[in-house]
């Protein structure tokens, strides 16, 4: 059972794929793929059936991340079968559909991708226990929806139609997440069980209100409720299989199951009552009005899907005995009705070229099965007895009337259902009379002609239910709706039975005018009153959007400016000086000094920082002097080298020191293709409001830092001082750390490096930089080779370097260096060859591929990590086995020493990698 | 002690954030140059200050300094060197494109130069 509910949850995703790689592989039509999947998925639902059937709720978790509680949970009722059942059956349904309706080079593995990717998605809202989850595929749904409705991308409308109800529908998601976060806080789990138990912890809560008005806003959204249903009628824009699936039967339910789901928790309160009602009943009341104007047979099927989505939440909210279980049935109802009458008008389409009212005319000549078929299922819409349609709508008229106690207000809705009523038998009388009669058509694209079988089987299917469910609605589908409504009460369910004939009342005489008045309403407007030249001029809440949506553009357009204008500079101000701000305010109040005491200072840390402090005026002062400048920069990183030395850190004082000397090299080759001084930028009032905020971030980074230092610190140095010997098997433990106790971070660190690396090269690959014949003072480049002096001692300087750097690095683990260390030494030794001998005299005796070092050395890091799982450790766990060599006698041998290694490689590689990139710009020079 | 590294700290910012408000190229690769600067010692600093010692545990000492920042800032130091080394690859590209090298590209340039409040003309250079 639990296997069977986690495959049936997964098998859309998987089967998505499906279409792509059995057309690649197979050759196998995507229909036939998708339908398989769809067939499969609608399996495992009958399968499960009899667990949902008898009114049980079933939970299957399974532990996902189980040190963050996260867990995948399924859940299985009564209402997760009921919308499940509808997800699979029709989408094998739409499947079929679809294969007979796609033209050849639409239907391609993306559409039924696509198709797929929305049942795993709608199947996940009503499968999850979970609301988090629950709310992650809701927007799946939405941008599965948004695809879709975009399918026919070179067309304008599809691609406004499809961000329209992305916008709109995304927008209820994000509302949706806010609500059900304040929720999750409010009862302390996300579990749908747990937020049911937990009715009057809600409904008590302070923020009660806010959390009702973001789920509804969601759901509102979603299931097109007016004032948010103006993008159900632009998502027509979609293929015709999409919309009597996404935007007719399942999705735009998503909000309703939303409401059905949460009522135990939220609902039954007043606020509820107002709400729910008043939306769904101005809903239904308006869409089915402006049905009715609709001229294209799909806007008039969104406008009826929209108003009778309105219908279902009126029932939602009325809160009356049976007002819940009316809505489960007629939500049954319309998805079957639905999507039948969206199919026939894809066949309409389909078969005659068009779906404007006003050119077809007299069709049933020409497709007298597609006719009845649609007359049936738009009966069955208007509520005519003996069709499915008509027991919810009898259900639901007659729970309008039991809102006694609320006086004249209660007569509202009565009313506002039978004048719904009205308009609803009058726009399904247009859509059956204005296409399949009313005499022969006068403008047609072309002659008209049946469906073929495929096209026409799916709806051939639905028709049946109508009647079936009609006819015999305790056998066929009561069970499924008490089972279901039972899940959404959470209670046992009222008495009631399920009867065509319950003798003459005031329900029936409300259809009964309701038939007669939409049938009169149709004729006399469609003879009398014009109804065919009649354009619809209404508020658009289309254009509102667009212009919304323009405004905030605009808006942003114009604010822009003020915090960037396209300058750095700007851009930079503003940063440091909102970071100021942030500062300042978190800082208010607490003493600069805190309570550590402060160490004496010697006269030489005096003077390096009196020095320090020149060197920086001098650079700020000599900056545009470039080559001084790079000079001063040197001073100043040697200062914080001895820093480094003076409190306690020795390694980093050594790699201080040799990247200064890197950085050197590197700036000065970059100086060759710059020019020696900066030109100066100096508008007056600029350079003070420089000075002015560069004064004020030094104070307040200095301050800071003063404000650290002089407060106590708790720190967790006391267990790597204690456990490096033991278990890292060094004294250095900086290095331990380095290697071995956070070996993890530094094998990011030098991929990072690696990363910077080739990114450099690929800047400079070929990079071709104009220099000037003469220098800035107007004298010829030198063209001299280097000092022989300078060639003599530099060759000597590479064994050395050598030598030096397997020193630093064999030590390193119990003394200053280690493999960052020794690396940048090497590197730098090779490099020095570069500067005495030119490019071409060191390659020629030193080919090596840098970047294959740098490779080399990380693929060494990675695997001496990965030697530490053969021994059942975690990745990058050392051990330090004591060898017994003859003649040396004992020797340590940390394994982190390989992972060193890697390091070692990496940080060469890199260097050179850098360097010989800037170099090689002057072999080309050259060459 | 202190005093005298929150001094520098405050220094090496004003000068970083002065210099890379120059909106040139070089001058804003000193400036990042100087500012890292301030950010290690920053860093070390946060396991306050321990003087004349060493992480190192096979000597015995009263007080060893906390060795996870000094590992932290190893690792900052050569990636520092990698992202100044990207910014003058990055530079020298602008430099190419553009022909300017102000950090806005010929555009800033042409602004500088159009501003009614610049103070003299600057012979060298360009």
């Amino acid at each position: 059972m639990d296997t069977a509910l986690l495959a049936l949850a997964l098998v859309p995703f998987v089967g998505a794929l499906l279409p792509a790689a059995a057309k690649r592989l197979f050759g196998l039509a995507p229909a036939v793929a998708a339908g398989a999947t769809a067939v499969l998925a609608l399996g495992l639902v009958l399968w499960l059936a009899p667990a949902a059937l008898d009114g049980g709720t079933t939970v299957h978790r399974w532990e996902w991340v189980p040190s963050l509680g996260l867990e995948l949970a399924l859940r299985w009722d009564g209402l997760s079968f009921l919308f499940a059942l509808l997800i699979t059956s029709i989408g094998t349904l739409v499947c079929v559909y679809a294969s007979g309706y796609l033209e050849p080079h639409e239907a391609t593995p993306r559409f039924y991708g696509l198709l797929l990717l929305f049942m795993g998605a709608m199947l996940g809202i009503v499968l999850s226990e979970n609301l988090l989850v629950l709310v992650i595929c809701w927007e799946l749904t939405s941008i599965a929806s948004f695809l879709l409705i975009g399918f026919r991308g070179h067309d304008a409308d599809s691609r406004q139609g499809a961000r329209l109800a992305l916008l709109v529908t995304g927008s209820g998601g994000l509302a949706l997440l806010a609500g059900v976060l304040l929720i999750g806080d409010a009862v302390g789990s996300y579990d749908v069980s747990a937020v049911l138990a937990a009715a009057g912890t809600l409904q008590q809560h302070p923020l009660y209100g806010w959390m009702l008005g973001l789920v509804l806003f969601g759901a509102f959204t979603k299931s097109a409720q007016f004032p948010f249903h103006f993008w159900l009628p632009h998502a027509m824009a979609a293929p015709t299989p999409v919309s009597a699936y996404l935007h007719s039967a399942t999705m735009v339910k998503a909000g309703i199951f939303l409401l059905m789901r949460l009522y135990p928790a939220l609902g039954g309160t007043a606020e509820w009552f107002w709400v729910v009602s008043t939306a769904g009943a101005a809903t239904l009341l308006f869409a089915s009005g402006v049905a009715l104007y609709k001229h294209d047979l799909k806007g008039l099927l969104a406008y009826s899907t929209v108003s009778h989505l309105g219908l279902i939440v009126l029932l939602m909210g009325l809160g009356t005995p049976l007002s819940e279980v009316a809505a489960v049935f007629h939500l049954i109802n319309h998805a079957v009705f639905k999507a039948s009458l969206f199919m026939a008008a894809g066949i309409v389409d389909h078969g005659a070229g068009t779906r404007d009212m006003r050119r077809l005319s007299g069709l049933f000549r020409f497709m007298p099965y597609t006719a009845t078929l649609a007359l049936v299922a738009a009966c069955a819409m208007a509520g005519v007895p003996l069709l499915n349609g008509f027991l919810s709508k009898e259900m639901f008229l007659t729970e309008t009337l039991q809102l006694r106690e609320l006086g004249w207000a209660g007569l509202v809705f009565p009313a506002a259902a039978t004048l719904a009523s009205i308009f609803t038998v009058a726009y399904s009388t247009r859509f059956v009379h204005d296409v399949f009669f009313g005499g022969p058509s006068r403008d047609l694209p072309h002659e008209p002609h049946e469906a073929a079988r495929w096209l026409r089987f799916p709806v051939e299917l639905l028709v049946i239910l109508c009647l079936l469910v009609g006819l015999f609605p305790g056998a066929t589908v009561e069970p499924i709706l008490r089972a279901a409504a039972g899940a959404v009460l959470q209670a046992p369910l009222p008495e009631f039975t399920l009867k065509i004939w319950h003798g003459f009342n005031l329900p029936l005489a409300m259809s009964l005018l309701a038939l007669a008045g939409g049938v009169t309403l149709y004729f006399y407007r469609r003879y009398r009153g014009g109804l065919h030249d009649y354009v619809p001029a209404w508020v658009q809440g289309k254009r509102l959007t667009e212009a919304a949506v323009a405004f905030v553009q605009d808006g942003a357009r114009a604010f822009w400016p003020g915090f960037d204008g396209e300058r750095l500079g700007r851009y930079l101000f503003v940063l440091v000086f909102f970071s100021l701000l942030v500062g300042l305010l978190g800082y208010a109040g607490a003493p600069l000094v805190g309570p550590r005491p402060v160490q004496p200072a010697s006269a030489v840390d005096v003077v390096a920082t009196v020095l320090l402090v020149l060197a920086v005026a001098a650079t700020v002062v000599l900056h545009r002097e470039r080559l001084a400048a790079l000079a001063l920069v040197g001073v100043i990183g040697l200062i914080v080298a001895l820093a480094f030395a003076r409190f306690s850190a020795p390694d980093l004082a050594l790699t201080q020191i040799l990247v200064e000397i890197v950085t050197l090299l590197l700036l000065l080759l970059a100086l060759r293709w710059l020019p020696n001084r900066t030109p100066r930028v100096a508008l007056r009032g600029r350079q003070a409001r420089d000075a002015a905020i560069a004064i004020a971030a030094g104070a307040g980074c200095g301050a800071l830092a003063l404000a650290m230092l002089t407060r106590p610190v708790d720190t967790i140095a006391g267990y790597f001082t204690a456990t490096a010997p033991g278990e890292g098997g060094g004294y250095n433990v900086v290095n331990v750390i380095l290697v071995d106790f956070r070996g993890f971070d530094t094998l990011g660190e030098i991929t990072v490096l690696g990363i910077a690396a080739i990114g450099i090269a690929a800047l400079l690959h070929r990079l071709e930089l104009g220099r000037p014949a003469l220098d800035p003072l107007g004298r010829a480049w030198a063209s001299r080779r280097n000092s022989l002096q300078f060639e003599v001692v530099a060759r000597p300087l590479l064994p050395v370097g050598l030598l030096v750097s397997a020193y630093l690095f064999l030590r390193g683990h119990n003394a200053p260096g280690g493999g960052f260390i020794a690396g940048l030494v090497t590197g730098v030794a090779v490099f020095v060859q570069y500067l005495a001998r030119g490019a071409t005299w060191v390659d020629e005796r030193l080919p090596l591929n840098y970047a294959h070092v740098m490779g080399w050395g990380l693929a060494i890091a990675v695997v001496s990590g990965l030697g530490s799982l053969a021994f059942r450790h975690p990745f990058l766990t050392s051990s330090t086995p004591t060898f017994e060599l003859p003649l040396l006698g004992e020797l340590k041998f940390a394994s982190a020493t390989f992972f060193d290694l890697g390091v070692y490689l990496a940080v060469v590689g890199t260097v050179l990698v850098i360097l010989a990139e800037l170099a090689g710009l002057r072999r080309q020079e050259r060459g | 002690m202190e005093w005298l590294l929150a001094l520098a700290i405050g220094v090496l910012v004003a000068g970083g954030v002065w210099l890379c408000l120059r909106e040139h190229v070089f001058p804003v690769l000193l400036g990042l140059t100087l500012v890292s600067y301030a950010v290690n010692l920053f860093l070390l600093a946060s396991g306050r200050l321990t003087l004349g010692s060493a992480p190192l545990v096979d000597v015995a000492q009263a007080e060893y300094p906390d060795p996870l920042p000094q590992a932290l800032v190893l690792t900052a130091i050569v990636i520092g060197f990698a992202m100044t080394a990207f910014l003058v690859a990055l530079a020298l590209q602008v430099v190419r494109q553009e022909g300017v090298e102000h950090v806005d590209g010929a555009a800033g340039e042409q602004a500088d130069a159009a501003s009614p409040e610049r103070d003299g003309a600057d012979g060298a250079g360009r």
